[in-house]
Formats: structure tokens, C-alpha cells, sequence
């Protein structure tokens, strides 16, 4: 996995790139440098590949398993759903203050990978409803735990200037662990029509390795201590004997690195500005589950591949999300993610269109896999470059957040209309907010008012 | 190379992947291997032929071997009895003789689902799609075919349910679309909860039914009386699920929930309604959870099908008395989805 990338942008001088520079007008060593992608990013794509396989293969059969093998309706499998999603969005944000506080995001990462690991030996022994419903919880507080002191590793290993190709690229992997996940675990239960112990023990193999895969391979970076180095550059800066006239009595000053956590960046103009467009966004995203049954009610073709149309839209995902990373490094990313709702809105009139069959169908689906290439990472990419490094794991926590509880409030507001007013209804509705709200999200973010704050700048190596 | 730490973890992760791929390869061959004997060891159940002509009960059957999931069935006056074996494989039946519905499930790396009309010779007249895992099924004497389907999300981030009851013909036309949009009156007004989810139709005659009606942000679940034509479902009482007509049409026979308020779970007890007094009688003399639509054997039996809890994958087909007087006891080994041929 580290044969096409080098280790960290600073060593990009050495000519062993092979597939990522694309000529341009620089440099060969220039743009070789630009278009790398640090091996840790890849590494931690890796992990999530790996760990994706491994929930995702158990997430897509355990409705089949609770009625198929334990002989109860689904009914009972859905009751816990909404408490997690909510804990879920909390323990995210203080997953990315542990991260912050302590300075070490690999190893917050690893307790919420490793959590989840431990749910798969669980559920080799789970019987009966309440355990395996206790496990998914368990999984989903892990993966809460995990998701932004993840994506402050990326942030930190990745070249400031291509964030958004990182992300993309650690996206990409992400996405087609998700796909191959329940294409796998169908694929197991083709071949034992009861390998639900050999769906779990794949599953746990694949986490196992995951969390391997981040413990031995990714570095133990410290962001908090690389920003202040950073920016202190000399001995007198770090501290160290020769100061003027501090008190030089802590002569190990590498220990304290940099600015102290503090919540404060929530109050920055431009992390206000860019919650707030993501919030309203976020209001105007229905869950996929809503297009795929208006997709489903619609026609035969779709509810005949109804157990695939996921797949068409994480496949677009995953090709697009690099490629489009790397397009908002260039044209801003603030501007790609408010863009891309417009596709999103593309995609509702795709399904509420009167044009029942196969191309609108894929229409929808492409359109809803490049709306998330186009947000997904970005946001993560763009809230990365936008708060200091003391607070970073904590802002991208929060803007993830914010982005999947108004998400949550959509889907609940989005039944309102689907009920009242019928699901094509529902979605021309939604649609024509969108064509409103995204040019006047754009208006908002114009001309790089989402760029760094000016204080912050400090930080970036000169 | 191993003696620098970065080495020394790259070689460990390369064990690690070793293991664990050795680990999983050699469990998986092993558990295909024992699946391939298990699916071709022969069924030990007692099989005969001629059932069919009589009144009898078909079901699917669950006992492990060459014919797991087969549906099968057996004499009225012997439920216990040798079976007739046919040659389709459902999830869940209902029939009525000359015709019979059947869900089921195509595995493969796309798992799909679908219902299929079969005839006396078990031909396939119309198929279509389900979007999600068979749920219940009914057919009624005037040839409509009710089917619940649970649509599940598939992506991590957006699990949770819903249910897709429809009601077609017999050439899998249309006739109701999906029953969460009719208008559902609720105590005499128009509501719209918007996690609504109907499910277990039981039909009274080719334009009246009941199903169950839940909204889980209201936290009620009602028994509703629905119109074909008028396109409408009428709450009748709280707490019924699973409606299933008596042959007399004077009672249903549901599930309710009878768990503490707040439990993790649902515990789901029988019970009889009188549909003249609204009078409920709960089964307790059925202690275990049964979540199943049940089916009247005649007047005064019901049959429901029962997971075992030793066994994954094998059911029984109990029967329990409507006067509540003996305890239920298995009426079928080894079968699910019982539907009665009179």
C-alpha cells in the first residue's frame, strides 16, 4: 500500500511516483509534490476499508439474521435504531475533544476501532434479540468515537494544499469497503445458506485487521506538538536555554505543544459562517432510504435491484471522490460542497420526474454517489483548514455532527411532506428549496470567505 | 530491515494478515464443506402422496436437508402426519387450493425477492418484485393477494425500516398500491403520522380488511379496518397486531404486546378479539413470544409457527385452543407459514 506514495510531503523530492502527478504547467518535482497523497492517508483508508467490510458485511444480513435464523420480525431489529443515531452524533464530538485534549488521535481512533472489533467476537456468542441489539450500539458508539480523531490524521499527515484529494482519496477506500462488505456476506450466505457464524467470523477478521492496520502502520502523530514546532522555530522559540528572559526552568518545552483546547473556535466568524451552510444544507438532505423508495414506488426496474441501487451510488462515490477532492483543492472547497447540493436536487427531480425505467433510475443514482464525493470529505477537508490544529478533531467532530442532525430532522420534516402531500409531491418540493438555498449558500461563502482566519495563519509553515 | 521499529511493525502486521486470512479461509472451507453435507443429507421426515387432493395444510417446511424450505403438506385429520413434498421452495404460502402465493427469497451476491403465483401444478402464472425480506402473505377466496415486505436500509449510517404492504390481483396487478397511502382516520380524524407502517392483512371480502396500523413517533399501534374502494383504513381498537379472520368471521385472532413499558423488547402474547363486543381475550396459556400471523385451523384452534431455540433455522407449527382451556402443543414439526386447504 505504501509503494505509489511517499511517507510525508517533505521527503517528495524522490522520483518514485507513479500514477498520481498529471502534467500541467509546473515542475515535474512541483507536481509530483502537489499531487501525492501521504502513505498514512492511504494507510488510514486501508483501515477503513477494512473495517467497512467488516460492519457493513454484518449491518446489510442482520435484518435476514433476526428473521431468518432467530425467527423474529424486523419490527423488533428496528426499535433501537433512532437512540443510537442520536448517541452516535454525540459521542463523535467528544471523541474529537479526547483526540484534542490529549494530542494523540491515533490512539482515540484505535479505542473506537478496537470497540468495534469487540462487538464481532460478541456476536459470536450473541443470542437473542437484546444482545445483538446491545452490540449494534456498541458499534456505533465506536464508530462515533473514531471519526474525527480519524480525520485528524488525515488532516494532519496530508499536504494542506491537497486536504481535499486526502480526503478524497481515504474516502474512496471507505466507500468501497462499504460496497464490498454486503456483496461479500450475500455472497457467503450463497454458498452456506446458514454461514451467519461465517459472516461474523470474516467480519471479525477484517476488524481485527483493521485495527492491526492502525496500531502497527500509522504513525503516532502529534498535531498539537507539530503545529507549535511549527511555528517556533528556534531554540529561543522552543524554549530551550539562550531564552529572553522567560523562565527557563522548563527546559523539556517540548511536552506542552502549542495553543490549549478551548471551544472558542466556535465562535469564529468563519467556522459560525460554515456550520450555519451546513446546517442549512443539511435541512435540505432527505435520507437516500426516502429516493430509493420514491425510486422503488415508481417502477419495476428498481425494486427488482432495490437490494443493489446502494451499490450504483457508492460505485460513483468511490470513483469520483478522489478526482473531486482533488477539483476543490483547486477551485475552492466550500464552493464544491455548496455545488453539490445542486446535484443532490438533481437527483430528487431524477426520481420524481414521471419517466419511469432504467435511466432515470442510474440518473438518480449517479447524481446522489457524486453529491457525497462532492460533501462527505470536503467537509472534512474544508473544517480541517479552517480551526487551529489544537482544536482540530473537536471542529471536524462538530461540523459532522451538526451535518448529521439536521440530516436526522430532514428525514423526520421530510415524512411530514411525504404523507401530507405524496412522495413526488415531497420531492419537487425539496428540490425547489434546494435551487433556492444553494446560490444563496454560495453567496456565503463567496470569494474565500471560508479560507483560514486570518490569526491562524501563523501556523502554516512559512 | 526488522531491526528498526517501522520494520519490525510492517512484519508484524504481514503475521498478523497471515493469521487471519489462514484463520478465516480454513473456517469458512470448513463450515462450506459441513453446509454442502447438510443440504444433501436426505430430510428425515415422513413423506407420502395424495395429500394434496384432500383438505389438508400447506406450509413450508424446516426440517434440515435435500428438502429445507420446501413447501409441504399434510393431511387435515393427521397434522402430524407424513407429508407431500411439492417442488417449490418459499419463505412464506398461503393458499387456497387451485392457487397459492408464495414469497421467496433469490440468493446470490444480489439477493433479491419476489412473490410468485403458483397453480395446481406449482407453474409460476405471475411473479413480481419485493423490495425487501417476505414478511406475511394472504390470499383471499375472491383472489386478492395481500404481501408485507420489510424494506431495510442497507448503508451503516441509515439502517431502520419500513414496511411495504400491498394488495394485488392474481395477475400481480395493482390493486391498492402501497397501503401506507391511504387516508388513515384515527378516532374519527384524518391523521398523517409519518412513520407509519402497515402490515399483516387478513381480508373479509374482495373490498374490506384489517391490518395493523403503527406509528412509533405516536407510539400506538391500532387494529384498522381498510376500503379498497374508498382507499381507507379506520382505526378500530389500540394494541392489535397481526389481525387474522376467524372462518366464521365473528373474531380475530392478533398478537399484543404485552411487555413492561420501556423493555428492550417485545414480548407478544395471543389473544382473541370478538369483533361484535370489542371483548379481547388473552391466550396466556402461551407463554412463549409468538410473532407470527396466525391461522385458524377451524372455529375454535389456532395454528402459529415457533422458532426453536436450540435449532436456528427449524420451526414448529404449534396449536393452541380460543377457549384458553389446555396449553398449546406442536401441530406440525418441523414447518412454518401454515395456510389451512378445507
Amino acid at each position: 500500500m505504501s509503494g505509489l506514495v511517499s511517507a510525508a510531503p517533505a521527503e517528495a523530492g524522490s522520483p518514485t511516483s507513479t500514477s498520481h502527478g498529471r502534467p500541467r504547467k509546473r515542475s515535474r518535482d512541483a507536481r509530483r509534490r502537489a499531487g501525492r497523497v501521504p502513505s498514512t492517508v492511504v494507510t488510514l483508508g486501508v483501515v477503513s476499508f477494512l473495517t467497512d467490510v467488516s460492519s457493513e458485511a454484518v449491518m446489510a444480513v442482520l435484518p435476514l439474521y433476526v428473521t431468518a435464523a432467530l425467527g423474529m420480525s424486523v419490527i423488533a431489529y428496528g426499535v433501537v435504531d433512532g437512540l443510537v443515531q442520536g448517541a452516535g452524533a454525540l459521542v463523535r464530538v467528544a471523541g474529537g475533544w479526547a483526540a484534542d485534549r490529549t494530542d494523540r488521535p491515533k490512539w482515540v481512533a484505535a479505542v473506537g476501532y478496537g470497540l468495534s472489533a469487540l462487538t464481532r467476537v460478541g456476536l459470536l456468542f450473541a443470542a437473542g434479540l437484546p444482545a445483538i441489539a446491545s452490540l449494534v450500539v456498541t458499534d456505533r458508539i465506536g464508530k462515533g468515537i473514531r471519526t474525527a480523531p480519524r480525520d485528524a490524521l488525515i488532516a494532519a499527515a496530508a499536504n494542506p494544499r491537497n486536504l481535499g484529494r486526502s480526503f478524497g482519496v481515504h474516502r474512496a477506500l471507505d466507500t468501497a469497503g462499504a460496497t464490498l462488505g454486503p456483496l461479500l456476506a450475500f455472497a457467503i450466505l450463497w454458498a452456506i445458506p446458514d454461514g451467519w457464524t461465517t459472516i461474523f467470523v470474516v467480519s471479525l477478521g477484517a476488524a481485527v485487521l483493521g485495527v492491526g492496520a492502525l496500531v502497527l502502520l500509522v504513525p503516532d502523530l502529534r498535531p498539537r506538538q507539530a503545529a507549535w514546532l511549527r511555528t517556533h522555530r528556534t531554540r529561543e522559540d522552543r524554549g530551550l536555554p539562550k531564552c529572553k528572559g522567560c523562565t527557563c526552568d522548563a527546559a523539556g518545552g517540548l511536552e506542552l505543544a502549542g495553543r490549549p483546547f478551548s471551544w472558542s473556535f466556535l465562535r469564529g466568524g468563519a467556522t459560525v459562517r460554515l456550520l450555519v451552510v451546513a446546517g442549512v444544507l443539511g435541512l435540505l438532505t432527505v435520507g437516500d432510504g426516502f429516493i430509493y423508495l420514491a425510486l422503488q414506488d415508481r417502477d419495476g426496474f428498481a425494486t427488482h435491484w432495490f437490494p443493489l441501487l446502494y451499490v450504483g451510488t457508492n460505485a460513483t462515490y468511490m470513483l469520483l471522490a478522489a478526482p473531486i477532492g482533488r477539483l476543490a483543492d483547486r477551485v475552492g472547497r466550500a464552493r464544491v460542497l455548496v455545488w453539490g447540493h445542486a446535484l443532490l436536487a438533481g437527483a430528487y427531480v431524477c426520481a420524481a420526474v414521471p419517466f419511469p425505467g432504467a435511466a432515470t433510475t442510474i440518473a438518480a443514482l449517479v447524481l446522489l454517489g457524486t453529491f457525497y464525493a462532492m460533501t462527505d470529505g470536503v467537509l472534512a477537508a474544508l473544517t480541517s483548514a479552517l480551526v487551529p490544529t489544537a482544536v482540530r478533531a473537536t471542529a471536524i467532530g462538530t461540523a459532522q455532527t451538526v451535518t448529521a442532525v439536521v440530516r436526522m430532522v430532514a428525514s423526520a420534516g421530510f415524512g411530514v411532506l411525504w404523507y401530507a402531500f405524496g412522495s413526488v409531491e415531497a420531492l419537487w418540493i425539496v428540490a425547489a428549496a434546494l435551487v433556492v438555498a444553494v446560490p444563496v449558500c454560495a453567496y456565503l461563502v463567496r470569494g474565500g470567505r471560508l479560507e483560514r482566519d486570518a490569526d491562524l495563519v501563523e501556523e502554516i509553515a512559512a | 530491515m526488522t531491526d528498526r521499529p517501522a520494520g519490525r511493525s510492517r512484519a508484524a502486521f504481514a503475521v498478523l494478515v497471515l493469521v487471519v486470512l489462514t484463520g478465516t479461509t480454513w473456517y469458512a472451507a470448513a463450515e462450506l464443506q459441513r453446509a454442502r453435507a447438510e443440504q444433501n443429507a436426505p430430510t428425515r421426515v415422513e413423506v407420502t402422496e395424495d395429500v394434496l387432493d384432500g383438505p389438508h395444510v400447506l406450509f413450508r417446511g424446516t426440517a434440515p436437508g435435500e428438502l429445507y424450505g420446501r413447501v409441504a403438506a399434510v393431511a387435515l385429520d393427521d397434522l402430524s402426519g407424513p407429508r407431500e413434498v411439492t417442488p417449490v421452495v418459499c419463505d412464506r404460502v398461503s393458499s387456497q387450493g387451485a392457487t397459492t402465493v408464495c414469497l421467496r427469497t433469490r440468493r446470490g451476491v444480489v439477493t433479491t425477492y419476489e412473490a410468485d403465483v403458483l397453480d395446481a401444478e406449482w407453474r409460476t402464472t405471475a411473479t413480481w418484485s419485493l423490495p425487501g425480506i417476505p414478511s406475511r402473505t394472504q390470499l383471499s377466496p375472491d383472489g386478492l393477494v395481500a404481501t408485507t415486505a420489510f424494506v431495510t436500509g442497507h448503508s451503516y449510517s441509515q439502517a431502520g425500516f419500513s414496511t411495504e404492504t400491498m394488495v394485488r390481483d392474481l395477475d400481480g396487478a395493482k390493486v391498492s398500491g402501497n397501503l401506507e397511502d391511504f387516508t388513515l382516520v384515527a378516532d374519527g380524524e384524518r391523521v398523517a403520522p409519518v412513520d407509519r407502517n402497515v402490515w399483516g392483512v387478513t381480508f373479509v371480502d374482495d373490498r374490506y380488511f384489517y391490518a395493523t396500523v403503527r406509528s412509533r413517533s405516536l407510539d400506538r399501534t391500532w387494529l384498522v379496518r381498510g376500503d379498497l374502494t374508498e382507499r381507507t383504513l379506520v382505526t378500530v381498537l389500540d394494541d392489535v397486531e397481526c389481525p387474522s379472520l376467524s372462518p366464521d368471521g365473528s373474531r380475530l385472532a392478533f398478537k399484543r404486546d404485552v411487555a413492561a413499558d420501556g423493555a428492550a423488547t417485545q414480548h407478544w402474547t395471543p389473544a382473541v378479539l370478538d369483533l361484535a363486543t370489542l371483548e379481547v381475550t388473552v391466550l396466556d396459556a402461551e407463554q412463549r413470544t409468538v410473532d407470527d400471523q396466525m391461522t385458524w385451523l377451524d372455529d375454535t384452534t389456532l395454528l402459529y409457527g415457533l422458532p426453536r431455540a436450540d435449532e436456528p433455522g427449524t420451526t414448529d407449527v404449534w396449536s393452541l385452543a380460543v377457549d384458553g382451556t389446555s396449553k398449546p402443543a406442536v401441530a406440525i414439526p418441523q414447518a412454518w407459514s401454515p395456510s389451512v386447504v378445507g
